[in-house]
């Protein structure tokens, strides 16, 4: 397996990862969580099998590292955390300042599932099937995910 | 879906790029981290110097490689060293400040050796020996292909010592540019002969060679 510089990677994603962990677990914790998902990137890259999508499988990583993330915030905020499912609303302090505070606020307030699938569509500019391997559900769901984070985001800024 | 909805969906999708793309703060480092978890196999760096662009490429065990880049090839170079050391591989500069400083000091005509920790894992057993002789040839001075094989163990075989020198990993700093022809040939050279001629004209502490432009 001829591997590029793990350089490579970084110089192409290092930006899209750090925005999507702002966007899914909030600016205060996106700094651990995104140094958490290139170490284990780093771990396991020399025994990867396949590097024809690499950033697929970065931001698989990216995606498990905010749930992980999440789950810790959980415990800490309260006694009986919810199995498998992220807590509703992450920090929304801390997102970019200007005038897309508001909607980086509103994409921090969605669903677990939609704010992910919304941060790797709009951010990562990924393929709904991408979206699908990377959050390890079904490609019609990732599209729904989507398209229901988008409805919900719409109807807040026309309310 | 009707047409409002479509394209209010559009308009909101444009929206969501151009603020979710929008500049936020610069990602912060991973060296530090990845180097503490041991998981920083190779750090590199390049280096301008009197013979062109150089990268530099150290293991936790020292310097493993330093390679004359050619116009354009940078990626090959980076790539060939990912792929003979590990693709664990981040630009570190400030991992190679001494590599960096003494090769500096040896351009400039101020450092006659350098004192630095080498990793020699990509030297075979062969060109291991024949560049262990190639470093005992004093800064300043020369020797031949057949004094080198010599020296290595293997008197007849001097032209596999040529290739051995070729094939080395860490030119200038096992200085294999001191190895002429026995007939006064420049003979061959990793970088090619231009460089060769300007890293013992330095040696002879030509002045015209200190901060002689890179070759074209």
């Amino acid at each position: 397996m001829r591997l590029p510089p793990f350089q490579n990677l970084l110089d192409a994603h290092a930006r899209d990862v750090h925005r999507f962990l702002i966007a899914t677990v909030g600016a205060v914790e996106a700094d651990d969580a995104y140094q958490e998902t290139w170490l284990a990137a780093l771990r396991a890259y020399p025994s990867l099998a396949d590097a024809t999508n690499l950033k697929g499988w970065l931001f698989t990583i990216a995606h498990r590292k905010a749930i992980d993330q999440a789950r810790a915030r959980t415990r800490r905020a309260t006694p009986v955390p919810e199995p498998g499912d992220l807590p509703e609303a992450p920090v929304a302090a801390g997102a970019p300042a200007g005038p897309d505070e508001d909607l980086w606020a509103a994409v921090a307030a969605l669903p677990d599932k939609q704010r992910t699938a919304v941060a790797l569509r709009f951010i990562a500019d990924s393929a709904y099937a991408e979206i699908a391997a990377a959050m390890e559900i079904s490609e019609p769901a990732a599209r729904r995910n989507v398209h229901e984070g988008l409805k919900r985001l719409r109807e807040e800024r026309t309310r | 879906m009707n047409e409002t909805n479509h394209r209010r969906d559009v308009e909101m999708e444009r929206t969501l790029r151009a603020a979710l793309q929008a500049p936020t703060p610069e990602p912060p480092s991973i060296i530090d981290t990845a180097t503490a978890a041991g998981l920083l196999d190779v750090a590199y760096a390049r280096l301008d110097s009197p013979v062109g662009t150089l990268v530099l490429a150290r293991t936790p065990q020292g310097l493993a490689r330093l390679a004359y880049v050619e116009e354009g090839q940078e990626d090959a170079v980076l790539q060939d060293i990912a792929t003979r050391l590990s693709p664990r591989m981040l630009a570190a500069p400030a991992r190679l400040d001494q590599p960096r400083r003494e090769l500096d000091e040896y351009f400039a005509g101020r450092r006659q050796t350098f004192d630095l920790p080498l990793d020699l894992r990509l030297l075979g057993d062969f060109t291991r020996r024949v560049l262990t002789a190639t470093a005992a040839i004093p800064y300043g001075q020369v020797s031949t292909y057949r004094e080198v094989a010599a020296s290595a163990g293997s008197p007849r075989g001097f032209r596999a010592a040529g290739n051995a020198l070729g094939s080395n990993p860490l030119p200038i700093v096992l200085p294999c540019h001191r190895v002429l022809h026995s007939s006064g040939g420049l003979g061959g050279y990793t970088g090619g002969l231009e460089r060769k001629r300007i890293l013992l004209a330095i040696e002879r502490g030509e002045p015209a060679a200190l901060g002689h432009p890179a070759p074209a």
